[in-house]
């Protein structure tokens, strides 16, 4: 790449994909010229160097037009700090506080240093991520005074909701300052999920890693397994059989289609319209029990593993595959219309939660939200690994930002998807499905990076002696469109948060891991 | 109108016959006597806790509420508060995090109450097991009636936990 501060090298993986050791100013620098391009934050992450006899380091993961840019900023080993970059990509702000929740490394000259992910579960002077830190250790409960920001003013109230909410839903905190109805302010508090996966992942080996990685957002399991396999594959310079990433491809479609028909059944529930709700959820679960009939898991669990994929298709699966996706189509069709014709739903989907395009830009929306509020980025159109390359895939974006357009967005998106599992199953190669991985190189880093059906899901693999994981960081596009939540409502009365936080549907485990 | 009554001809009914009871999925003998059992087998208000779970034995439990397992027509809904419910079905291992909304939210479910842990992480066997932030399986937390294992639970599996739970114990 021309023009860049810093010097870039090309890493070995499915996206075309570039890294930097950086110094301060370079950091500042490449993510200045990186968001003047129009690009964006996907992930900043910590890990502990000192054991190689370095200090820490700091990780970064950004977007600009000709891929991904990585870049890694050494710190000391004492006070680790680097110099803040929420001025220039405001999304970083839970990401900084999460990094020095969890390794101690200070962002400087942040103005939000309130702690994230740490709420009582260890003390303020303990970080787990650090490699002293022992895994099993368990503290007592200490108190967790967090401090919200307050609304005052004559006639506002607060009402604090979650983390136990009122139904199948994660926990979380969500605090409304309003008045009346009317939403003057919502803050979020997450972290209540927080289980240790990035620690746990220490102790396993590459191949250990794929079962959890499939468990970090089990509505996502197809994308984060996959992101994991292709981090682990970039690592060990492997590149899988054709028949392999087909399948993958399969299986990445079907989790979307699933998912986006369920949230479309709740989109309906949510206004009232439980018809919506009973028919979306009859045809999801028609496309699970398929699954469990031809891949042997209703959610496609341990399907995807580094070196390819546990699964397989029989010859005759092809034409029931075929045939259900037809019947899909037609179904999704008559109630694409049912729901565009009824008032009653429209009016409640029309202007609510509202981002519009130049906020979702600003605060870096991403995945079927940003497409919502025409942020036009699509991984598998934009960087298409194989088989994506051959597919042509069509991206889905609308400008209006509200409920509605995150409605169509899932329509149109179900269709286009239907339309690749057809080609994908005519064109599937032939071959083996599994090749066992080579080992890791040790002190390696890798990078794996999926289009699932929120956003995208990135996977940092830093590869350790013996095959082992010496650091892994998954990152849900949720970091990305958590804090957007907080901007759709404002305005909204407090009834149609629940539509608004479904129309999102962000997750709770990807993001507090 | 008409589009949506004839979607829903078309679709017919689609409801399945509900599993049996199984024993072997109680963690603790029946605790609940016969003529409060005979209530909540008609009219039985359960609470969901999530509390830490990937999310993946929570889209299971949207599925009962689809029409092949219409688990409302069991007389068997999800209330919005612990204070209306008769039973907490729990999933996840419990994250540290959660620890004390867990414990308050089974503080405020009146008795009598039952508790159902779901998945392999709520029985004791997931992935995550006890660490500086998961305290492992629920019953680390609070007293457990029923426990079904899986990666997730299939809906029946869950259901069956469910109906094991509100069932007359056939070993006392």
């Amino acid at each position: 790449m021309n023009n860049f501060p810093v010097q870039l090298n090309e890493l070995k993986t499915a996206i075309p994909t570039w890294h930097s050791t950086v110094d301060s100013a370079g950091f500042r620098a490449a993510c200045a010229t990186i968001r003047e391009h129009g690009g964006r934050l996907i992930a900043l992450w910590g890990s502990d160097e000192r054991a190689r006899g370095q200090g820490f380091a700091l990780h970064a993961a950004l977007m600009d037009a000709p891929g991904l840019i990585c870049l890694s900023l050494p710190l000391a080993a004492e006070n680790p700090a680097y110099p803040s970059i929420i001025d220039i990509f405001p999304a970083a702000t839970r990401m900084q506080r999460a990094v020095y929740d969890l390794l101690g490394i200070l962002a400087k000259d942040s103005p939000d240093t309130r702690k994230w992910l740490r709420h009582g579960a260890w003390p303020e002077d303990q970080f787990p991520l650090r490699k002293e830190f022992d895994l099993k250790q368990q503290y007592p409960l200490s108190g967790d005074a967090y401090p919200f920001v307050t609304v005052t003013g004559n006639g506002v109230h607060e009402i604090p909701v979650g983390p136990v909410h009122a139904g199948t839903i994660e926990p979380g905190h969500f605090r409304f300052s309003v008045i009346g109805e009317r939403v003057l302010r919502l803050e979020e508090r997450l972290g209540y999920k927080h289980k240790g996966v990035e620690k746990l992942a220490e102790t396993m080996t590459i191949e250990q890693g794929a079962k959890l990685a499939g468990r970090i957002s089990g509505d996502s399991t197809v994308a984060y397994a996959w992101a994991y396999a292709m981090a682990a594959e970039s690592l060990a310079s492997f590149t899988p059989e054709p028949r392999a990433v087909w399948l993958r491809a399969l299986l990445l479609e079907r989790e979307r289609i699933a998912n986006h028909l369920g949230d479309l059944g709740y989109l309906g529930n949510d206004v009232a319209l439980a018809f919506g709700f009973a028919q979306f959820w009859r045809l999801k679960e028609d496309w699970l029990r398929c699954n469990q009939a031809v891949f042997g898991h209703r959610y496609l669990m341990d399907s995807i593993v580094p070196g390819g994929v546990t699964v397989d298709l029989k010859a005759s699966d092809h034409g029931h595959l075929i045939k259900q996706g037809d019947l899909l189509e037609r179904e999704v069709r008559t109630l694409r219309d049912i729901y565009e014709e009824h008032a009653g739903a429209q009016d409640r989907f029309v202007t609510t939660g509202r981002v519009k395009p130049d906020l979702a830009a600003n605060l870096g929306l991403t995945g079927l939200a940003g497409r919502a509020s025409a942020q036009s980025w699509d991984l598998r159109a934009q960087y298409p690994s194989a088989p994506y390359d051959q597919l042509d895939v069509r991206m889905a974006t609308h400008r209006n930002g509200d409920v509605a357009a995150r409605l169509i967005v899932r329509f149109e998106e179900v269709f286009e998807s239907l339309r690749l599992c057809r080609l994908i199953l005519d064109r599937m190669p032939g071959g083996t499905v599994f090749t066992p991985l080579p080992p890791a190189p040790d002190n390696a880093f890798g990078i794996g990076m999926v289009e699932g059906w929120r956003g995208e899901v990135l996977m940092a693999l830093h590869s350790g002696k013996d095959n082992r994981i010496e650091r892994l960081h998954p990152h849900d596009p949720s970091w990305l469109n958590w804090p957007l939540l907080e901007h759709a409502i404002i305005g909204n009365i407090v009834p149609d948060f629940p539509l608004i936080n479904k129309s999102f549907n962000l997750s709770y485990s990807g993001q507090d891991l | 109108m008409y589009p949506i009554i004839k979607q829903m001809l078309r679709t017919g009914i689609k409801t399945e016959t509900p599993p049996e009871a199984d024993e072997s999925l109680r963690t603790v003998q029946q605790r609940l006597q016969e003529d409060i059992l005979r209530h909540f087998g008609r009219a039985l208000a359960i609470r969901h806790v999530d509390a830490g779970s990937c999310n993946g034995c929570d889209l299971e439990i949207h599925c009962l509420n689809n029409p092949y397992y219409n688990i409302e027509g069991l007389g068997i809904s999800f209330v919005a508060s612990p204070r209306h419910a008769d039973m907490l079905l729990v999933t996840g291992p419990a994250a540290k995090n959660m620890e004390i909304a867990l414990r308050r939210t089974y503080d405020a479910a009146p008795e009598p109450k039952l508790v159902v842990a779901l998945g392999d992480c709520g029985c004791g066997k997931g992935i995550y097991g006890e660490n500086y932030a998961s305290c492992g399986g629920i019953a680390n937390i609070i007293p457990v009636d029923v426990a079904v294992p899986g990666c997730p639970p299939t809906p029946a599996a869950i259901m069956q936990g469910i109906l094991t739970a509100i069932s007359k114990s056939k070993n006392n």
